[in-house]
């Protein structure tokens, strides 16, 4: 049985299932497809774990599609990293396409609508396309994958037709193309110096030079546009907040991690001897920028949703601390690879954390009919729940326990001092203050006494969606050695030693 | 099996209620009633148990691993007792009040989960064995703490909860730093260890304890970073008291406590020339806080500069650094306790039943409140440190510590104290008890009505007895003072 468990082909379902489904998904119209796409998100989990049990028992998982070898055909690699990413979306997709129901599941007695019939398939074949990236070991792949992600996330900005929602869908096409092409330049690049792009095997090659350089900067610029680091941030508030509740909480939670996952394998992976000092000082210091500048403006925003997007912003940033960090301080400790690790679980936690505020901030539109933040009396007696949830997911946020995003903190922090890099320490303990800063401010007019007028009754099980996703965050702070033992499978070495 | 077990039961007896109540319905209050005190009680049930055992010498210990060396880490010794069992015993006396108190007002579901989840903090701090561990139930009492203060959601409340997290979360980001900057250095910190730290650079250390101290500072109120105390007056009575006597101010306490005795130890915090400044630091408060509260007339506001002043005995007692200050200032961490619950109690009742806050507007009332107002009197003798109360057992002690420590000034900054106690509670005793109430033809209640509600009168009357109590039989091994000469003689090897 456990062998059986073992060789199965989870990686290879992964991603054919959610495409299958998306294709499927298409003839078969409004009316049936939510019901097809939430069957195949279900079986997301499962296979995510299925696919750790095998990681677990046998190491990293390879596998060439149709037989084919690496350089030829299309392999697939899951290491913990990918395992990890995969559950995480595997289960926020899952929530999220629950959540999705209210807005986009055809209502009895009303016709199909466009948004009902597109919404589904446009989710599964993001969920594909995650999987591709977190799965891919070629950077042509990963290019493909990328591709497919964007073209499914810009129509769900839109997909509701509202004009502001458009103009943001634009701009968010805009940076994401100017990404890919300037991906595609460096792998092109990459390609013509080595003759191929398989990460395994341009790992052993790597050679010095000017070609090599120059693709590294290049495909390293188009994912920072697609991570939406400052400055390249300017598509992302305005798309995540215009688009519907439930795209954005994927969009914030994942997408943005797809092309950060990629930016990971490229620097870890693929050319770590390569990544001079320089080169991880300015992403730290351009992480740096967006957590001071994010949380600031966080701070600022009027609408619930914006403030939400924009504190994405800023915990984007925290992520790009891990170049600099990576390796340090792991002498006193008994733990490995603590920055990197911490960078990691930050990334996890925050999807969950920020899914659920998303879907928070959906229900209370739902609700109210509007999201501003200071006509929000009495929202904590209209639905106490989902205002719970909120404040729990806050935590990873402002980085405070118990939460997935304090340990990923204590981790980078300690990695920070014990490098004697202290000056990394004080934007992250400033960012947390910040975040405290616009949760509580969103918290107190929720808290605040008076009945809210005309608020539409929303279903406790409704609010338990994004109050699983955060307790799912809390979880992860409560018990993470188990990602952390997970994470340690297939690690690159550049992860415990730094880069450089 | 029991050792891991208990401290996660006694973790489990506030944790499991405030997980039941956010779950009911508003009306349910029976339930909610039941759920509260099974849970208070059962607590107090399991802390007998442990103090049985613990004086005995055992240890109890749950290892929880976050990251490989990296634990969370429950232990009960002697030092976590003596806080657990304060917070025990007056958290069931404050849930009688609470529920007495609230009535029948709104969101009572929110409050009591979230006043249980405070105790569970309290209770995890107090039982925590490892810096981390201590960090994150800190924290956990922070948030926990801030529905509460803004429970009545007026302006002023959100106003006050503001100023809390902002005073509150401040100092926990210096109290991380700290942490991690030693950590950083040592590895994990754990209570037990003694002497890991030595070989340290002492500019290193020096700094740490200053961040640390100075984060742990804000919720234990020493001046400068006490201001968010007096303002967080305008939370409902029950709340105070928690802030004042169970949790908030006694967590930053016990925090510096635990730094000074296990994490730096006494030798290590003199030979870096810390103690001094902490003991010069708390005194300040000591003298500050007693001329503040002179001044006000808003009996709440009054009351919230006594704990400014009476919590830095406990700081002052550990900085001194000698065993006997050092008993000095653990005891009053259970003395002032006792003595300022049943202020807050108090207060709270006579705003109910009298509408009495101000200073003025409490003449007569020992005529309409016996009781009350009894219990409110010993309370303030002891405060003030007239003996035979608990008050007097602190100050003698840490008056005797300051001497065998050489640090006469303490004799005088703790006779200034007395004096200043003395000015600004004996006004409230002489209006109460001699001069007639201001409506002459006060309302004809019943005898046994007069009180207000038994609810609100029982635990006052409870926790002045204990206080009573702690100074009559301080000689005995299971009195406060008995068990704080058990600590500081396992702590000391002595």
């Amino acid at each position: 049985m456990a062998d059986g468990l073992a060789d199965g082909p989870w990686a290879e379902l992964l991603v054919a299932l959610p495409l299958a489904g998306m294709l499927l998904a298409l003839p078969l119209g409004g009316r049936q497809a939510h019901r097809l796409a939430l069957l195949v998100l279900a079986a997301g989990p499962v296979l995510a774990l299925l696919l750790a049990a095998q990681l677990w028992q046998g190491g990293v998982v390879g596998v060439a599609l149709g037989g084919f070898a690496a350089p030829l055909g299309i392999a697939l690699r899951a290491d913990g990293l990918s395992v990890l990413m995969l559950l995480t979306t595997a289960v926020v997709l899952c929530a999220t396409g629950l959540a999705a129901r209210a807005g986009f599941a055809p209502r009895p007695g009303q016709g199909e609508t466009r948004a009902g019939l597109l919404f589904w398939p446009l989710l599964l074949a993001l969920w594909g396309a995650l999987n591709a990236v977190f799965l891919g070991n070629d950077l042509f792949n990963l290019y493909v994958a990328l591709e497919l992600l964007t073209l499914a996330a810009v129509p769900l900005v839109c997909i509701e037709g509202k004009p502001e929602a458009v103009a943001a869908a634009l701009r968010y096409l805009l940076f994401a193309l100017l990404g890919s092409v300037l991906y595609l330049l460096g792998a092109a690049l990459l390609y013509g110096a080595h003759g191929t792009l398989d990460i395994t095997l341009l790992a052993a090659r790597l050679q010095p030079g000017p070609a090599t350089w120059m693709a590294g900067a290049l495909m390293t610029a188009g994912l920072l546009a697609k991570t939406a680091l400052y400055p390249l941030h300017l598509w992302l508030p305005p798309a995540h907040a215009a688009a519907p509740a439930a795209a954005s909480a994927v969009l914030s939670a994942l997408v943005v991690k797809a092309s950060f996952f990629i930016l990971l394998r490229l620097w870890f992976d693929v050319m770590p001897a390569l990544a001079g000092l320089g080169g991880a000082t300015l992403l730290g210091g351009l992480g740096t920028a967006a957590i001071l500048a994010g949380s600031l403006l966080a701070l600022r925003q009027e609408r619930l949703k914006l403030a939400i997007a924009y504190s994405t912003m800023a915990q984007l940033g925290y992520l790009f601390l891990m170049f600099p960090l990576a390796g340090g301080g792991t002498e006193a400790q008994p733990w490995s690879a603590g920055a990197w690790t911490g960078g990691v679980l930050h990334a996890v936690s925050h999807a969950l954390a920020k899914a659920a505020m998303f879907l928070v901030a959906g229900l209370v539109l739902q609700a109210a009919g509007h999201d501003r933040i200071r006509a929000l009396q009495g929202l904590g007696r209209a639905m106490p729940v989902a205002v719970f949830a909120f404040g729990l997911a806050g935590l990873s946020l402002m980085g405070l326990p118990p939460s997935g995003g304090f340990v990923a903190k204590w981790l980078l922090l300690t990695a920070a001092l014990a490098s004697g890099q202290w000056w990394w320490a004080v934007p992250m303990l400033a960012g947390g203050l910040l975040a405290a800063g616009y949760v509580f401010r969103l918290l107190n007019p929720a808290l605040s006494a008076g009945e809210g007028q005309g608020w539409r009754p929303v279903r406790r099980r409704w609010q338990a969606i994004p109050l699983a996703l955060a307790l799912l965050s809390v979880a992860l702070g409560l018990a993470p050695l188990l990602p952390y033992l997970l994470l340690g499978l297939g690690r690159s070495p550049a992860a415990e030693e730094g880069l450089g | 099996m029991t050792d891991a077990l208990l401290p996660a039961l006694v973790l489990a007896t506030s944790l499991l209620p405030a997980l039941v109540i956010f779950l009911l319905p508003e009306p349910a209050w029976r339930l909610r009633t039941a759920v509260n005190l099974a849970g208070a009680a059962a607590k107090l049930a399991l802390v007998v148990v442990m103090l049985a055992g613990v004086a005995g010498g055992a240890t109890y210990e749950l290892r929880l691993p976050l990251v490989p060396g990296l634990d969370l880490l429950l232990r009960v010794d002697a030092l976590a007792l003596l806080f657990v069992t304060l917070s025990a015993f007056l958290w069931l006396l404050t849930t009688i009040y609470a529920i007495a108190y609230l009535g029948d007002g709104p969101d009572q579901s929110r409050f009591f989960g979230f006043f249980s989840l405070c105790v569970a903090a309290t209770t995890g701090i107090a039982l925590s064995g490892s810096l981390i561990t201590f960090f994150v139930f800190y924290e956990l009492l922070t948030l926990s703490t801030w529905p509460l203060v803004v429970h009545r959601g007026d302006a002023g409340s959100l106003a006050a909860g503001r100023r809390y997290l902002g005073y509150t979360l401040g100092g926990s980001a210096a109290l991380l730093l700290g942490i991690l900057w030693l950590e950083s250095a040592s590895g994990p910190v754990e209570f037990t260890a003694h002497g890991r730290l030595v070989g340290l650079d002492a500019g290193l250390l020096r700094g740490c304890f200053l961040l640390m101290v100075g984060g742990l500072g804000v919720k234990a109120a020493l001046v400068p970073l006490h201001a968010w105390l007096p303002a967080a007056m305008v939370a409902p009575a029950p709340v105070s008291a928690l802030l004042h006597a169970v949790a908030v101010v006694k967590a930053g306490a016990f925090g510096i406590t635990r730094v000074v005795l296990d994490v730096f130890g006494p030798g290590l915090v003199q030979e870096l020339g810390l103690g001094l400044p902490l003991a010069v630091a708390a005194s300040f408060t000591i003298l500050y806080g007693s001329l503040r509260a002179l001044a006000q007339s808003d009996i709440k506001r009054r009351l919230a500069f006594s704990t400014v002043s009476q919590v830095s005995y406990i700081a002052l007692g550990l900085a001194l650094a000698g065993p006997v200050a050092a008993v000095g200032g653990l005891v009053h961490l259970v003395h002032q306790g006792l003595m300022k619950i049943t202020l807050f109690f108090c207060a709270g009742a006579l705003a109910e039943t009298l509408h009495a806050h101000r200073v003025e507007e409490l003449d007569g009332a020992g005529r309409r409140m016996p009781l009350t107002m009894l219990a409110f009197s010993i309370a303030a003798l002891g405060m003030i440190g007239v003996p035979p109360m608990a008050g007097f057992v602190s100050k003698w002690w840490l008056g005797m510590g300051a001497l065998q420590a050489g640090q006469p000034w303490v004799l005088a900054v703790l006779a200034g104290s007395s004096l200043l106690n003395a000015a600004y509670f004996l006004p409230l005793l002489h209006r109460a008890w001699f001069l007639p109430p201001r409506d002459a033809e006060a309302p004809a209640v019943p005898m046994f009505r007069r009180e207000g509600d038994w609810g609100l009168v029982l635990p006052p009357v409870i926790t002045a007895a204990a206080a009573l109590a702690a100074g009559l039989f301080a000689a005995f091994a299971f009195s406060p003072l008995g068990w704080a000469r058990l600590i500081i003689a396992r702590d000391y090897g002595l």
